[in-house]
C-alpha cells in the first residue's frame, strides 16, 4: 500500500469524494420528491476512480463519461449548480436542459457527455485523440466506462484502433462487477478486463477503485505515459457501486451481505481509517468537509431551483449548429476547438 | 469544360479540400493503398501520405465514431463507407452520437464531419450490398443527406458538406462512378438545400435523385416523343427537403411520380407523398404515383434483380398511365 502523500493531499481527496457522495444523497432526496426525473444513476461507491483520474489529468485534455457521470463531472471541476440546474432540466443547467442526469456536457473542461449507450463513447474518444495527435498538441483523452461496455462490439474495435494508431487515450474501465443487474461471471467469458485490453498490445493494469491513493497514483502513472507518446494506456479500476443501477432497480440479482461488504471497504471510508492510521487526520476532519460539502450543495439546489425555463419556441435550436435561430440564445455555442 | 467521370469528379473534390484545409482529411476501408473500394481515391495516398488518407480496420462503428470525435477535436474528417449496407454497422454512432451531440448538449459542441457511402443497386450484387436505406437516414434530425446525381454535385457538394457544422451524409449512388460528363470551367461548391429542376415539362413531375435521375431523364425523352412533357425534379438533398420546389412543380404540371430505389413502406417517397398531400393537395388532378424498388431484398439473377429496381422502362409505363389515364 502506497503512503500518505500528506495530510493536506489527503484531505484534498477525502474533500474532492465527500462532495461526490453527498451531491449523490441530495439528488436521491431531490428525485423521491420528483424534482428530479428520468433515468438516474448514482456514483457512491465509486468516487475514488473519479477523484483519482480528473486529478492526473490537466485543463486541456479530454473526458467522455457514461451515464453515471455526476462523479466525473463534478471532479472534473463543473459548477455543482449547473450540474443540479441540469437535473432539474432548466436552461441554465450544463446542458441547458436537453441533456438531464445522464447527459452532462461541458466545453470549458472539454468534458464530452455523459454517454447513455453503453460503449458508445469509446470510438468518441479513440477520435478526439485522433484530432489531437494530427494536430500535434499534446493532449490526453481520458474515456470511462464500465464494464458492460466490454461485451459490446465497439470497445474491441476502438481499443485496437486507438493502439493501432497509438493515440493518446487512457481508457478508464470501472469494473462494479454488474452490467445493470448481470453479473460479470454471467456476461464474460474472461473477467480479468484489463487483460483484454493487454491482448491489444497496450499497457494495461487492474488496480484497486476503493482506495483514491492507489487510483490516483496509477491514473498519474499511465497519464505520463501516454504524454511520453507511448500511446493509449488501459486501467481497470476494481470497485462496487453502493446504491441501486437506476431509481427503477429493485436490486434482485445481488446480496445485501455482499453490498454490506464492499461498503466495509468504501473509498471514503478507506481514506479515513488511512488519515487515522497514519496519525494525519481524524474523524473530525471528515464532519468538517461534510458541512462544508453541505453548504455548497444547498447552493447549488437554490441556483438550480431559481433557474429558468427554457421556452417552447426554442425547441428546435441547436437541432442544426448553423440554424439562424440559434443565434438569440444567449448560451449560444462555443462549438468547435481550434476556431 | 473538362470531360471526367463521376469518379474523378469525387476524388477532385476530395483533393482540392485537402489542398485547402490542413484539417481535412479521409479515412475507411480500403481508402488508401487499395485507392478505394470505388477507385474514388486512386492516388491520394501517394499525394498526402498516410496520416491524411488513413486506411482503417473492418470497424465501422469505431472508424464513423473517430471521425464523429475528430471532429469534435476541431478536424474535418471525410469517412468513407463502402456503402450503406455497411454503414449499419455504425448506425449507433451517426444516430445516437453524431446527430444528437450539438441537440443534447444545448449547443455547446457542433460536429461538422463528412460521412459518404456507396448506395443502391443494379451491379448483381444481391441483398447485402444493393440496398438504398438514405431515406433512413432522412428520417433523422440532426443529420444533413444529400445525393449528388450529376458531375457538377458531386464535384460540388463535398466542398460545401465540409463548410457545414454539421454532420452531412453523402450517398452515391454505385452505378454512377463510372458515369461521363462535363464539369464547366470555374465549377465550384453547390448549395445543400435545394432541389433543382433537370427539364421543364407542363404535365408531370417526376421526382427523384441519385441513380435512378438519369432514368428518370431518359425516360423523358421516350414521352417527349408522344408529346408528353414531363418535368424532372432532382431532389439533390434528402434532408432537409426543398418543399418549395417540388410544390411549384406540383401546381404547374398537377401530376406527380416520385421514382426511388428505396421501398415504398415508410419511406422518402411516402414522405414526400404526404408532404404533396398537406401542401398542394388541390392542386391535384390525379393521385400522387410512386414507382419504387419490388418489397424483395434485391437478387442476384440479373432478370431478377431488374426487375426488382425501377427501370426506365417502367418509369415511361407509369408515367404514360399516370398523364393519360390519371392513376
Amino acid at each position: 500500500m502506497r503512503p500518505l502523500v500528506s495530510r493536506t493531499h489527503a484531505l484534498e481527496l477525502l474533500r474532492a469524494m465527500v462532495r461526490i457522495t453527498r451531491f449523490e444523497e441530495k439528488c436521491v432526496e431531490l428525485y423521491s420528491a420528483a424534482e428530479i426525473r428520468g433515468f438516474m444513476h448514482l456514483y457512491i461507491g465509486e468516487e475514488a476512480i473519479a477523484v483519482g483520474v480528473m486529478n492526473a489529468l490537466s485543463p486541456d485534455d479530454a473526458v467522455v463519461a457514461t451515464y453515471r457521470e455526476h462523479g466525473h463531472a463534478i471532479a472534473r471541476g463543473i459548477g455543482m449548480g449547473p450540474i443540479m440546474a441540469e437535473m432539474l432540466g432548466r436552461r441554465e443547467g450544463v446542458s441547458g436542459g436537453r441533456g438531464g442526469s445522464m447527459h452532462l456536457f461541458d466545453a470549458a473542461s472539454r468534458f464530452y457527455g455523459g454517454n447513455a449507450i453503453v460503449g458508445g463513447g469509446l470510438p468518441l474518444a479513440v477520435g478526439l485523440a485522433l484530432a489531437d495527435k494530427m494536430s500535434k498538441r499534446n493532449r490526453v483523452t481520458c474515456c470511462i466506462f464500465g464494464e458492460g461496455a466490454v461485451a459490446e462490439g465497439e470497445f474491441h474495435e476502438s481499443l485496437n484502433l486507438a493502439a493501432l494508431w497509438r493515440l493518446p487515450v487512457l481508457f478508464v474501465c470501472e469494473n462494479n462487477l454488474y452490467a445493470m443487474g448481470t453479473a460479470i461471471e454471467r456476461s464474460e467469458s474472461v473477467t480479468d478486463i484489463h487483460q483484454k485490453a493487454a491482448a491489444y498490445g497496450m499497457t494495461s493494469e487492474a488496480i484497486d477503485g476503493m482506495d483514491v491513493i492507489e487510483t490516483e497514483d496509477a491514473a498519474k502513472r499511465a497519464v505520463e505515459q501516454i504524454r511520453g507518446g507511448a500511446g493509449p494506456a488501459f486501467i481497470e479500476y476494481r470497485t462496487y457501486r453502493f446504491r441501486a443501477h437506476s431509481m427503477f432497480d429493485a436490486e434482485l440479482y445481488r446480496d445485501k451481505a455482499e453490498v454490506e461488504q464492499w461498503k466495509e471497504r468504501g473509498p471514503v471510508k478507506t481514506l479515513v481509517a488511512r488519515l487515522e492510521a497514519a496519525g494525519l487526520g481524524s474523524h473530525d476532519d471528515l464532519t468538517a468537509i461534510e458541512a462544508e460539502a453541505d453548504v455548497e450543495i444547498e447552493a447549488a439546489v437554490a441556483f438550480a431551483r431559481a433557474g429558468t425555463l427554457e421556452p417552447i419556441d426554442e425547441l428546435s435550436c441547436f437541432v442544426y449548429a448553423d440554424d439562424a435561430q440559434n443565434a438569440h440564445i444567449a448560451t449560444i455555442a462555443r462549438c468547435m476547438d481550434g476556431e | 469544360m473538362t470531360t471526367l467521370t463521376y469518379r474523378d469528379a469525387v476524388r477532385e473534390a476530395i483533393r482540392g479540400a485537402m489542398q485547402r484545409d490542413p484539417r481535412v482529411f479521409l479515412m475507411g476501408e480500403d481508402v488508401g493503398r487499395y485507392g478505394g473500394s470505388f477507385a474514388v481515391s486512386k492516388g491520394l495516398l501517394e499525394e498526402f501520405g498516410e496520416e491524411r488518407i488513413r486506411d482503417t480496420p473492418l470497424s465501422e462503428s469505431a472508424f464513423v465514431g473517430a471521425g464523429i470525435g475528430a471532429a469534435l477535436g476541431g478536424m474535418r474528417p471525410i469517412v468513407e463507407i463502402m456503402t450503406v449496407n455497411f454503414s449499419l454497422l455504425a448506425l449507433d454512432q451517426i444516430v445516437n452520437n453524431a446527430a444528437t451531440l450539438c441537440h443534447m448538449s444545448g449547443g455547446q459542441f457542433a460536429v461538422p464531419v463528412v460521412i459518404r457511402m456507396a448506395t443502391g443497386g443494379g451491379r448483381q450484387l444481391a441483398a447485402q450490398h444493393s440496398h438504398s436505406l438514405e431515406g433512413w437516414y432522412a428520417h433523422v434530425p440532426g443529420l444533413r443527406v444529400v445525393a449528388p446525381a450529376t458531375i457538377e454535385d458531386a464535384f460540388g457538394m463535398l466542398p460545401t458538406a465540409l463548410q457545414k457544422p454539421d454532420p452531412v451524409l453523402i450517398f452515391e449512388h454505385a452505378l454512377l462512378y463510372n458515369m461521363k460528363g462535363e464539369l464547366p470551367e470555374g465549377a465550384g461548391p453547390t448549395d445543400l438545400d435545394r432541389a433543382v429542376v433537370r427539364r421543364a415539362g407542363a404535365h408531370l413531375s417526376l421526382i427523384t435523385y441519385g441513380g435512378s435521375l438519369f432514368k428518370a431523364l431518359d425516360a423523358a425523352q421516350v414521352l417527349a416523343k408522344d408529346g408528353i412533357e414531363v418535368e424532372v425534379i432532382d431532389l439533390r438533398t434528402l434532408r432537409p427537403l426543398d418543399d418549395e420546389t417540388i410544390m411549384a412543380s406540383v401546381a404547374r404540371t398537377r401530376r406527380v411520380l416520385i421514382v426511388d430505389e428505396g421501398w415504398k413502406s415508410g419511406s422518402l417517397s411516402a414522405e414526400i407523398s404526404a408532404r404533396i398531400m398537406e401542401q398542394a393537395f388541390y392542386e391535384l388532378d390525379a393521385p400522387v404515383a410512386r414507382l419504387c424498388s419490388a418489397e424483395v431484398p434485391i437478387p442476384y439473377a440479373a432478370h431478377l434483380e431488374r426487375a426488382a429496381i425501377p427501370q426506365t422502362d417502367d418509369i415511361v409505363a407509369h408515367a404514360r398511365r399516370l398523364v393519360t389515364r390519371g392513376v
